[in-house]
């Protein structure tokens, strides 16, 4: 599913002195298959952004284009469309109502009118994906769960749904590096294995590092930058002056690069900055 | 999707409606509604809405604003012109079929009514479009304040209503949010009859109150990390004095109800 962004400028209380342009003028297009990392400053327009893509805010003009047909048409059944894209919001956990764990994933499914062995089988199947053990979890409230746990759920309750376009608003914001961990790799196989298109919201450009293959700078409202994550990460000036930084290898890289070292410019992934330390350590002639 | 409710929500522009002492702009709305409720003809109609106009235009707040904060309650609005008209007896009939009976008093009546119901509610949200909940409150502390003689909590209502109004615009925001998150898993809050839509709500309310209470025990820790231990011996950040503009004010209400009161005398 192809997704195709034309022009897209949103106001928020249009018409009121509360007014605020949140999308200036945006447009890109993403292909299937795609991993696509969404970053900018605290109120660039990244949350608005995702809530367009699947027809939960209407732009105030602009068009989205979701395999060639406008999202905001008469004929178009955003509720089907819903299920194709799936949105986890940010800090999703606020979301969770049911008694159980299982019944608050299941209402995705259920939404969507699937048979009760069915329900069942998605909802095993999503826990499993964020690795929530179902014989222990299904029949435990969500509220007596931690955080990290609460958001794993809310998440299951997403992909239960088997979105063909994951969406995920900073899935990974104030967990510890664990569930951190253990929600990038969830996201990774996702992508290699299920072939999921994934737009990931992030601040944190080492999760970037490790799972985009492209990424989309915001700076204002705007689209400042679009590229692969070693194009993007390689211009040092232009992140830190909207605001953002860069990996911490790509980082390192540079401070080594200034005192003199030879690696390329563009190093950003911890193990190739590590292959390229390896190689000067050997031709200093240390081991 | 709920943007439209204007009660309770500050409209923050600077005008000379704005800076007007909230004391005072109180007691004005008051007498504002007491003014409404001594209207007897359509003429004295067209004179609050003159007014009402008027004042809307020197607080730079958009009429359409205002009428905004009718909305939610136009149902009470057409329940009270339905109620009166059918139900208040009279003597002469305009029209009479099965058993409906619509006579000149009730249509008078029921005109009478929504229209003053129509100004109560325009009245006081141009007192909460112009002033900030937190001078709304202080203003009704001080104003309550000869009655802590009695034992009277003035100011633990005051600080309640501070942080109900507060937190209004956020629970708006929050409930607008889930609901996203829930129509993003595909609930459906717009079709249906009426009880698969009450049953609906359910994904919505449930967290709704979940956050709201997890947010009053936050609310409380804070204040109490603060030091709150009530209004004694508080003293406040910025006192309140009257100005000209405010006598200026309420000699312009003095005006608007010596026009009514003469209008009653005189039509
Ligand atoms: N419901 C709303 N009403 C009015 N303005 C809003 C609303 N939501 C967001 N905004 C404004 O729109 C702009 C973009 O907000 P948005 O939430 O999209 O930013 P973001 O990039 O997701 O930021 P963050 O990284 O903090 O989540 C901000 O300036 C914000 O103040
Ligand atoms: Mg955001």
């Amino acid at each position: 599913m192809s997704i195709e962004v034309r022009h897209l400028t949103h106001t928020y209380s249009e018409g009121s002195a509360l007014s605020a342009v949140a999308l200036d003028d945006v447009s890109f297009s993403i292909q299937d298959g795609e991993f696509i990392g969404l970053i900018g400053h605290t109120g660039s327009g990244k949350s608005t952004l995702v809530q367009h893509l699947n027809g939960l805010l209407k732009p105030t003009s602009g068009q989205i284009l979701i395999d060639g047909e406008d999202l905001n048409g008469e004929k178009v059944d955003r509720r089907a469309l819903r299920r194709r894209i799936g949105l986890v919001f940010q800090y999703p956990e606020y979301q969770l109502f049911e008694e159980t764990v299982a019944k608050d994933i299941a209402f995705g499914p259920k939404n969507q009118g699937l048979s009760a062995g069915e329900i069942d089988a998605r909802v095993r199947y999503a826990m499993d994906c964020v690795h929530l053990d179902y014989e222990k979890y299904a029949e435990k409230s969500p509220f007596e769960l931690s955080g990290g746990q609460m958001r794993r759920v809310a998440i299951a309750g997403v992909l239960a749904m088997k979105p063909s376009t994951l969406i995920l608003d900073e899935p990974t914001a104030g967990l510890d590096p664990r569930g951190r961990d253990r929600i990038l790799s969830m996201l990774e196989d996702l992508h290699r294995k299920e072939n999921t298109t994934v737009i990931m919201v992030s601040h944190s450009m080492d999760d970037m590092a490790r799972l985009a293959t492209r990424l989309i700078v915001m700076a204002n409202g705007k689209i400042v930058a679009s590229g692969t994550p070693r194009e993007i990460f390689s211009q040092r000036e232009m992140m830190t002056s909207i605001g953002l930084g860069i990996p911490d290898a790509a980082r390192l890289c540079g401070a080594l690069r200034e005192k003199g070292y030879d690696l390329p410019a563009d190093l950003y992934r911890p193990e190739e900055l590590k292959q390229h330390l390896l190689r000067l350590w050997k031709e200093a002639g240390k081991c | 999707m709920l943007k439209n409710i204007t009660l309770g929500q500050y409209y923050p522009v600077d005008s000379l409606i704005h800076r007007l002492d909230p004391r005072i702009k109180l007691i004005l709305t008051i007498a504002f509604i007491v003014a409404v409720f001594m209207v007897h003809t359509l003429a004295g109609y067209a004179v609050i809405f003159a007014f009402v106009f008027w004042l809307s235009r020197l607080a730079k707040v958009p009429f359409r604003m205002l009428l905004r904060g009718l909305k939610p309650l136009r149902f009470i609005v057409i329940l009270t012109f339905l109620l009166n008209l059918f139900f208040t007896p009279g003597e002469k009939v305009l029209v009479e079929f099965w058993i409906i009976r619509i006579t000149e008093e009730s249509l008078l009546q029921a005109v009478h009514y929504s229209l003053r119901l129509i100004f109560l509610v325009l009245g006081t949200s141009l007192l909460t479009l112009t002033t900030s909940p937190v001078s709304l409150s202080d203003a009704i502390e001080i104003l309550l304040t000869p009655l802590k003689k009695i034992r009277f909590p003035a100011h633990e209502l005051a600080m309640m209503m501070t942080i109900a109004l507060r937190f209004i615009p956020t629970l708006l925001e929050e409930t607008d949010k889930i609901m996203k998150a829930q129509m993003a898993r595909g609930a459906d809050f717009e079709s249906g009859n009426l009880f698969n839509r009450a049953r609906a709500m359910v994904p919505l309310l449930v967290p709704l109150f979940v956050s709201a209470f997890r947010r009053a025990g936050d609310l409380a820790m804070a204040m109490e990390s603060r030091c709150y231990h009530g209004g004694e011996g508080r003293t406040r950040l910025r006192v309140l004095k009257i100005q000209n503009n405010d006598w200026a004010a309420c000699g312009i209400m003095v005006l608007l109800i010596g026009l009514i009161v003469l209008e009653g005398i005189l039509l």
